[in-house]
């Protein structure tokens, strides 16, 4: 399960990174030309600019999933 | 101590640690209350609307910078200690909150004033991200086996308790000073008033001593040579960042702020509820749900702290939509006014130009009192132009300001309270969770990372995204809810499936 899992976190990241830039383009283009439109690009900019790295992080997540790495999480933190 | 530190103590080390990062809180959630006002304040006067996008655009930043700040102030902790790295995130949050205080307004200084307050509040940000992985970790390290949930749950609940000290010094000033004037200079009493917090929780950190395992570790020579290297580029070490961010800080982060801060936004600016009203429901809900951080706490300490917190995400997940709809159905003027009408005060008129053709936009403000104690403010906006041959534009009739009546009020601060009792379970856990999840010399820059991208990015950003969503094109005044629900229900899955129940007793490795 916890294996099987990772695959849907593996692709889960690009998704949401592919979701987030095409509502990114939308909204941008759908903004009216000028402040409004400065405004948009300036949102979904800052919302890109941190949700992407978190992304890449939830794909790495899912390859340590994958490999098995949470099979067995460590007792004490000497384990680690 | 280390592990033995006596209980009289412990409170002392718990007393000063909360204290000052209630302060913090304190500090960091003066802004987010008074956006709109600073909006108007430090920003440019052409669109109020843009005026507070930009201020939520920085009220973003400040959370954005907030896993910066973890990082920094993260391996300054766990390089030099615990105790001069948080009381340096002290004086830097408390010096920035007074200067924000003393900004003069876009209408003296121009541009200067709103790129002022964006520097101030990335430091406010900066000081955050390192203050709270410094407090946690500074009484869990302190505290004897068995008791770390109840102790650290103390440190919890700060960040409500400066909450409500913010609405409480906010809606005091207003009160005192008027409205009229608390929007023209005194909303600047919450942010001076806090140079004098600060001093206090200055002179009671410098009196306290270091961790006792951080101070061991230092004299045996086993502090980390690069905490933010073992923490991050170390598997071993890197897997568990990430798990504890996917699996419960995420989830917890929109918890958290859905209840305490989307509530009351949602209340004040969707439902259109009065000013005072909306804060006094949330501020009602806080006083009475802040001890379930101590019992939840308390509780993980015996029970083990993943199903406390899944169980909150989960509750947050099936109940939020029906809430948020009875907020909606019961503000609605429709049902307020099922009671007969007690008053219909004279109509406010005022008028201002429109454009320079010689148009004018003419409001009439209403107050309606009813016999159940509610009532509300009818504003109706016509256009009226110089060209006398063209008809009066009619715009649609807006109700704002509207007071409950005493059992809708009390329902509004149940379903608050419900929330904010969901919120002490995801958090009032946590601190225990994350601190026993990492070793002592990289425990204060491992535990702060997923925390504040938990809190700052995915918590921190509820309003902002919830805004923008119920923005969209066919979107409903629900539909911003979901971002919180999906983002909890994915952190609800990842902690079901992988997190452990058990608890690490031994922390001083």
């Amino acid at each position: 399960m916890k294996r099987i899992l990772g695959i849907l976190w593996i692709i889960l990241g690009p998704l949401a990174m592919a979701l987030m830039a095409w509502q990114a383009y939308e909204k941008i283009s759908v903004a009216e030309p000028g402040v409004a439109q400065t405004n948009t690009a300036l949102q979904w900019g800052i919302i890109l600019l941190i949700f992407i790295p978190i992304a890449i992080g939830l794909v790495i997540f899912g390859k340590y999933a994958l490999t098995g790495a949470y099979d067995q999480l460590p007792g004490k933190s000497e384990d680690l | 101590m280390n592990h033995e530190t006596k209980q009289n103590s412990i409170f002392k080390v718990i007393g000063a640690s909360s204290l000052g990062t209630l302060i913090e809180w304190y500090d960091f959630y003066i802004f987010g209350s008074l956006a709109s006002i600073i909006g108007a304040q430090l920003f440019p006067a052409d669109a109020g609307a843009s005026a507070l996008i930009n201020t939520l655009a920085i009220f973003a930043a400040g959370f954005i910078v907030r896993p910066f700040g973890a990082l920094v102030f993260g391996r300054l902790g766990d390089l030099i200690g615990r105790k001069y790295t948080f009381l340096l995130t002290l004086v830097l949050m408390g010096g920035s909150t007074f200067v924000i205080g003393l900004i003069p307004s876009y209408a003296s200084i121009g541009y200067a004033a709103p790129i002022l307050v964006l520097i101030l509040r990335l430091i406010q940000g900066l000081a955050l991200g390192g203050e709270y992985g410094g407090a946690a970790t500074y009484v869990a390290e302190h505290a004897p086996k068995g008791k770390r949930g109840f102790f650290t749950s103390w440190i919890q609940t700060t960040a409500t308790l400066g909450l409500f000290l913010s609405l409480g010094i906010i809606v005091l000033a207003k009160n005192v000073v008027g409205a009229t004037a608390f929007a023209d200079w005194g909303w600047r009493i919450p942010f001076l008033l806090s140079i004098l917090l600060v001093g206090v929780s200055i002179y009671i950190r410098l009196k306290m001593h270091e961790s006792p395992m951080f101070t061991k570790l230092k004299t045996e020579g086993n502090i980390s040579k690069n905490p933010l290297k073992e923490s991050f580029s170390k598997k071993a070490n890197f897997k568990m960042v990430l798990l504890a961010l996917f699996g419960a800080t995420m989830g917890q982060g929109v918890i958290w702020y859905t209840g305490q801060f989307y509530a009351q936004s949602f209340i004040e600016n969707t439902c259109k509820i009065d000013f005072n009203d909306s804060r006094y429901i949330l501020l009602w809900a806080i006083a009475g749900a802040t001890p379930f951080f101590v019992i939840f706490g308390s509780w993980s300490d015996k029970v083990g702290r993943k199903w406390i917190m899944l169980t909150g995400m989960l509750l947050g997940i099936v109940f939020y939509r029906p809430i948020y709809q009875l907020f909606i159905d019961k503000s609605e003027v429709a049902t307020l006014s099922t009671s007969p009408i007690l008053k219909i005060a004279d109509p406010v008129v005022t008028t201002a130009p429109l454009h320079d053709k010689g148009d004018s936009l003419v409001t009439t403000s209403t107050n309606v009192s009813l016999q159940n104690g509610a009532s509300f403010n009818k504003v109706v906006v016509d256009t009226v132009y110089a060209d006398s041959s063209k008809p009066i534009g009619h715009a649609k009739e807006i109700y704002k300001d509207k007071k409950l009546d005493p059992g809708t009020f009390w329902l509004f601060v149940a379903l608050v309270f419900f929330q904010i009792i969901l919120v002490t379970m995801v958090y009032g856990p946590i601190a225990a969770f994350l601190v026993e999840l990492f070793p002592t010399k990289i425990r204060y820059t491992s535990m702060s990372l997923p925390y504040h991208v938990g809190n700052g990015v995915f918590g921190g950003l509820v309003p902002f995204v919830a805004t923008l969503i119920a923005s969209f094109s066919g979107a409903t005044p629900l539909s911003g809810l979901w971002y919180p629900i999906g983002i909890a229900a994915l952190s609800f899955v990842i902690g079901a499936v992988y997190l452990s129940n058990k608890k690490d007793e031994n922390v001083t490795d």
